[in-house]
């Protein structure tokens, strides 16, 4: 536990970070590559056709996950921001800030994956269905997000301004939920349900599993990526990043 | 030594901000005139249809009332910051966010009362329905209360960057998607004969929330924006 | 109160007082005290961080490290506010308002001293007949005088004036001394930055001068 513990601050150490996140980074790679080929294979081939809707229900396989990853990341991005906000801790802050482009990327895979299924399910690209509008929404939280960070000229206080506003993002984000699927069934009655409870099989199960690991490794990869950099931007002056620049320039 | 109460404050920025308002009187009539040209150029659009104007007359007057407020968000804090004024305030022996509310009411009563009058005005013109407009005017009461509160916060957040107008907007969307749901829910429910008093109740519940929040996340935004 | 504080008379005590911003040293560690009844200017070039060091006595930016406590508070608590004021670049007057209306803001957010009213006030800093004048329509010298006569009605002990004499003539600047000299004899202190040398006639003066 004590062990753990004083990884844990090191981890927090920049240095300490970039030299984690590099030896980590290959190995999230081959999982990712490992889990996304399994389930693409199981969910785009192996997996019968649906009864009613044929093949095109197989783009739940990419839809699914990335609606996941959409809240997940969004609850990483929550928080990081807590400790950014009340510790000003500088990893916390990169963390929030680098996870909030990945965010909005599933956000809108989603809802283009979720618009492509609409038109075979409901005749339409568009429906302000709950659950889709929901997701415009969320886009809309990652977008303002994105957009208060870049807006500073100061990169720390901005990531504390945009990190207090995902929290108030984690309050509002089920509001909206609740307001939506309240607003839905005033003026429209309930729409089509797409998961019946028990309506999934096995042999579609696994392959979403595969998915939804593959992800999240995938988001793994690409956040330890992305703050890699990000500690490389803001440590520029200190020793350890001028070694590494040197190393660089010594091995091109 | 007098040492100055919780509530001196609180009236010395009410005052200030009045008499600011009072000193600049055109600069409040801008949106309201905002609210009447989006409005009025409706009826252009959808065409002169009496029943088709009354059945969406709610909702436009609700929206463009939210917009016409926004207009004055962008400067809440960005002239206070640049005079210095803020961070008198900041630094000043009193609770931050006491001031902020005090500087949250004098927003609200000066953009929000004209369009509250010009609201019901624009809805008549549109055609609603006389039993929907007291229920107008109320859910124009709560979410312009709602919208000052939320927007000064986020307004705080943004007083420190370069370009603000449309990241504000941006940034409000998700939070008054909800306060626009339940204000016109309240409105359609009348014109339909339903009951209507449960949306308003929850817009009052959360008006009631904000209340209490927004002037304290109003307070620690600013101290970001100052890096204090 | 924190048991930090060995001198009662202490207004501000400084430990190793830093500031870096994104690992750039502005300000050097920096030690010093401050008691009642004395006044230190700050001396140093442009990009010293003269302004910076008064920011984070005011508590608008956080030290990186040192410690620094005002009354024994730390900077911007409630206790060191209710302490300290600060006079900036920025006057922090309204342009719209007039000068009286600006010191009747000021007056109900740090109070006043008993028995001192905004046009008293506004004449023993030479602007009587001004009172109803807007901000905006003074002469930069008469604006600082309005944010001097504001900074007179408090009770705060700490003076923190950043360039006080920028922008007065002769008589501004014998004001901002007469001012200081009675702020010193009721017992308060101030710390005050200029870049260039200004006589004063109080004896009780130190000087911090900053290096980078």
């Amino acid at each position: 536990m004590n062990a753990f513990k004083t990884w844990f601050h090191k981890l927090g150490s920049p240095p300490f970070f970039y030299e984690f996140a590099g030896y980590l980074r290959p190995w999230l790679w081959v999982g990712t590559v490992v889990f996304a080929i399994a389930g693409l294979i199981g969910g785009l081939i192996i997996a019968p056709p649906d009864y009613q809707q044929g093949d095109a229900y197989r783009i739940i396989f990419i839809h699914v996950p990335s609606a996941w990853m959409s809240l997940f990341i969004y609850g990483v991005m929550a928080i990081s921001g807590l400790i950014a906000v009340v510790w000003r801790m500088k990893l916390a802050e990169i963390i929030a800030m680098e996870s909030a482009p990945i965010g909005a990327a599933f956000t809108f895979i989603t809802l283009i994956t979720g618009s492509l299924w609409g038109k075979p399910m409901w005749g339409t690209y568009w429906t302000w269905d709950a659950r889709l509008t929901s997701e415009l929404v969320l886009l809309f939280i990652y977008l303002g997000i994105i957009g208060l960070y870049h807006a500073f000229e100061n990169e720390r206080q901005g990531a504390r301004a945009a990190s207090f506003l995902i929290i108030v993002g984690v309050v509002n984000l089920p509001i909206v939920h609740y307001s939506v699927v309240w607003w839905n069934t005033l003026h429209q009655g309930t729409t089509v349900r797409i998961f019946a409870p028990s309506s999934i099989s096995l042999s579609m199960l696994w392959p979403i599993l595969a998915m939804m690991i593959a992800t999240k490794l995938y988001y793994g990869v690409s956040l330890l990526g992305r703050a890699r950099i990000a500690v490389l931007e803001r440590e520029r002056g200190k020793d350890w990043v001028r070694q590494i620049v040197m190393e660089g320039t010594k091995d091109a | 030594m007098t040492s100055p109460g919780l509530f001196s404050g609180f009236r010395a920025i009410l005052q200030r901000d009045l008499l600011l308002a009072w000193r600049r009187r055109g600069d409040a009539a801008m949106p309201v005139l905002y609210a009447m040209i989006v409005a009025i150029l409706f009826p252009f659009a959808l065409g002169p249809n009496h029943q088709l104007l009354a059945r969406v007359s709610g909702g436009i007057v609700l929206v463009t009332v939210l917009l016409a407020m926004l207009l004055a968000l962008d400067n809440l804090f960005r002239s206070d910051l640049e005079d210095g004024v803020l961070a008198q305030m900041v630094l000043a022996p009193q609770s931050l966010s006491a001031l902020m509310a005090a500087r949250i009411l004098a927003y609200w009563l000066v953009t929000a009362s004209p369009l509250l009058v010009a609201g019901p005005i624009l809805g008549y013109m549109l055609g609603l329905p006389a039993q929907a407009q007291p229920v107008l005017f109320l859910s124009l009461v709560l979410s312009s209360a709602l919208l000052a509160l939320l927007g000064s916060m986020l307004a705080a957040l943004t007083a420190g960057t370069r370009r603000s107008g449309m990241l504000l907007s941006l940034m409000l969307l998700p939070l008054i998607v909800p306060v626009v749901i339940f204000a016109a829910g309240a409105i359609s429910a009348v014109e339909q004969g339903l009951p209507w008093i449960a949306p308003l109740a929850w817009l009052s519940a959360a008006l009631a929330l904000t209340l209490v929040l927004a002037p304290v996340a109003c307070a620690t935004a600013l101290r970001i924006t100052l890096d204090a | 109160m924190s048991n930090f504080s060995t001198d009662a008379n202490a207004i501000v005590e400084a430990h190793a007082l830093a500031f870096s911003r994104r690992d750039e040293p502005i300000l050097r560690p920096l030690d010093f005290h401050l008691g009642t009844g004395e006044l230190s200017f700050v001396e140093g070039d442009n990009g010293s961080g003269k302004t910076t060091l008064l920011n984070i006595l005011a508590g608008l930016l956080r030290p990186s490290s040192g410690e620094v406590h005002i009354s024994g508070y730390a900077p911007g608590t409630d206790g060191a506010r209710a302490e300290t004021r600060l006079l900036g670049h920025q006057l922090g007057l309204k342009g719209d308002l007039s000068a009286r209306e600006n010191l009747r803001v000021a007056m109900g957010l740090y109070g006043c001293r008993e028995g001192v009213t905004a046009d008293q006030s506004l004449a023993e800093v030479g602007l009587c007949g001004f009172e109803d004048e807007p901000i905006r329509s003074l002469s930069a010298g008469q604006k600082k005088r309005v944010a001097l006569s504001a900074l007179n009605l408090g009770n705060a002990r700490l003076w923190l004036l950043d360039e006080p004499f920028a922008n007065l003539d002769r008589a501004g600047i014998d004001l901002v001394n007469t001012m200081l000299d009675l702020h010193l004899q009721r017992g308060g202190a101030a710390l005050v930055t200029t870049h260039g040398a200004v006589s004063f006639r109080q004896e009780q003066t130190h000087k911090l001068r900053l290096n980078i």
